[in-house]
């Protein structure tokens, strides 16, 4: 007879290290190729990535060097811009203020274009809730799609992310810090 | 940022360029936007209270309101219950009990908003009172300086004319001291207030020396009607000593540039081909003005509710 069994725990995640670099420039190669794929030779030259502030900013930069390189044309000028959507919030009433953070479009806008938003982390849905409005008043794009490093789960709106690096069933207790070398210093994605 | 914007000495650097790049966000964000609107003051209400006239300043805090999605009530005391000798603070209390988050206030009497800042519960922003302040006009011209000139710091910065009288110079002289640029006042000696010399600015009474050594030339209004006295002997004489026209301009250095508040009196203090020059950003300074006033509104009101003094 073995004692009793202890109720199973979910693996901790807490102060582990999820993605290091090597994986983190795995996951951004692969998303480049599918988003590729999915664009297809059609759609591909209006491709625009658009981060969300801000480690979004750097993430679609790397995609778009990376796009450059898969499709063997170093000069391809692959739209690249940033959505800033502090003013977009709805939780602005309930939270301490944010300053904000640059909103750049690149020239000839995004009418028509095949835009992928680019995030870090994907969680409540909030943030790109406010996005797909702030992108509403810019324009008017073909097809808007979302690329994520880390989905984390725990969405509140209908909302899912086209392209997850990772998916990461988190609790709500925990938080996940995305560090990349463009801001931190360092790339690694760890749990708090 | 404190809950109200009373003063240019309210700001500290931090505050201060926290508004300008606020501002400068947000002038990114609606470039070459056809729907110039952001959803962020939405439900919020912002009252307009104008107990003096005023064309630029109050359409333009109208429009920054609206462009941030805020309900606007425009009060002009002509018209109003104020015209039944209703006192500033039943007014006040009024508005505070329609359920106003942010009132705008332009008064001609000294320190008005100040007062209404102790009765009401939201937040009071000084669109002028009398000749002591207008913040948010110190802010937008040195907005101006900063995206002409790409710095503050270190900038000479020589304002010209009715000192005496202007708010526009005594925020401005505040202001630009704190964001590290060097002030020159030059004015007749019956313009400049009493105390002067305790202002963190230079003082001097020929524009002639002065404007070769100027990044930014201000040129105030001659304000008449604040004017129950002769401060100078007549139009023609001060318009000869202390008015820019185009010859004292092309004395500054290549890179400087002419700004007026508005409205100008063409003729007086500036002369037409100097404020239709492509140095003068008098037009410039309006369109900023908008940009400075939405960040005003979103930094006061864009965030939860915190208690007076507290920093965000």
């Amino acid at each position: 007879m073995r004692a009793a069994q202890k109720p199973v725990q979910p693996e901790a995640l807490s102060g582990r290290t999820i993605l290091d670099s090597t994986a983190i420039a795995r996951i951004i190669d692969r998303i480049a190729h599918e988003i590729i794929e999915r664009a297809g030779d059609e759609h591909l030259p209006a491709l625009t990535l658009l981060g969300i502030p801000t480690r979004g900013g750097p993430l679609a930069h790397r995609l778009a060097r990376r796009i450059e390189v898969f499709i063997e044309r170093p000069d391809a000028g692959i739209a690249i811009g940033s959505v800033d959507i502090t003013l977009y919030r709805d939780d602005l009433r309930s939270r301490g203020l944010r300053p904000l953070a640059p909103t750049v479009i690149p020239d000839g806008g995004i009418d028509g274009r095949h835009v992928v938003l680019v995030d870090d982390v994907l969680y409540s849905g909030r943030t790109v809730r406010a996005a797909l409005d702030a992108l509403r008043e810019v324009g008017r794009p073909r097809v808007v799609q979302l690329a994520v490093l880390v989905d984390r789960g725990h969405r509140e709106l209908p909302i899912r992310a086209d392209y997850v690096g990772k998916n990461l069933p988190t609790s709500a207790r925990e938080q996940v810090r995305v560090r990349l070398t463009e801001i931190d210093g360092t790339d690694e994605v760890v749990v708090l | 940022m404190r809950r109200h914007l009373l003063s240019a000495a309210d700001l500290d650097l931090g505050d201060a360029t926290l508004i300008l790049d606020t501002a400068e966000q947000i002038d990114t964000a609606l470039a070459g936007r056809e729907v110039k609107k952001l959803p962020t003051l939405r439900g919020r209400t912002v009252v307009n209270l104008f107990f003096e006239d005023s064309t630029r300043t109050r359409i333009s805090f109208e429009l920054a309101a609206k462009r941030l999605s805020a309900d606007v009530i425009n009060f002009a005391a002509k018209g109003s219950s104020v015209s039944k000798g209703e006192s500033l603070k039943d007014t006040a209390l009024t508005l505070e009990a329609m359920g106003a988050d942010a009132i705008v206030c332009r008064h001609s009497a000294s320190g008005a908003p100040h007062r209404l800042a102790e009765w009401v519960q939201g937040s009071v922003i000084n669109a002028g009172d009398g000749t002591h302040e207008h913040p948010t006009q110190a802010l937008l011209d040195a907005y101006t300086i900063r995206r002409r000139l790409g710095r503050l710091d270190a900038v000479r910065v020589t304002i010209v004319g009715d000192v005496l009288h202007s708010r526009v110079a005594r925020s401005n002289v505040v202001l630009l001291d704190t964001l590290g640029a060097q002030v020159t006042l030059v004015a007749p000696p019956t313009l400049l207030p009493v105390g002067v010399e305790s202002w963190p600015a230079e003082v001097s009474y020929d524009l002639d020396a002065v404007l070769p050594k100027a990044d930014v030339v201000m040129m105030l209004r001659v304000q008449q009607e604040r004017m129950n006295a002769s401060y100078f002997p007549s139009v023609r004489e001060y318009s000869r000593r202390y008015g820019l026209d185009a010859r004292r301009m092309a004395t500054l250095p290549d890179e400087a540039i002419v700004m007026h508040p508005g409205p100008m009196n063409r003729g007086m203090e500036i002369a037409a081909e100097v404020a239709d020059s492509v140095r003068s950003t008098i037009v410039e300074q309006v369109s900023n003005g908008l940009s400075v006033r939405m960040a005003v509104l979103y930094l006061l009101l864009g965030g939860a509710h915190m208690p007076d003094g507290a920093v965000a």
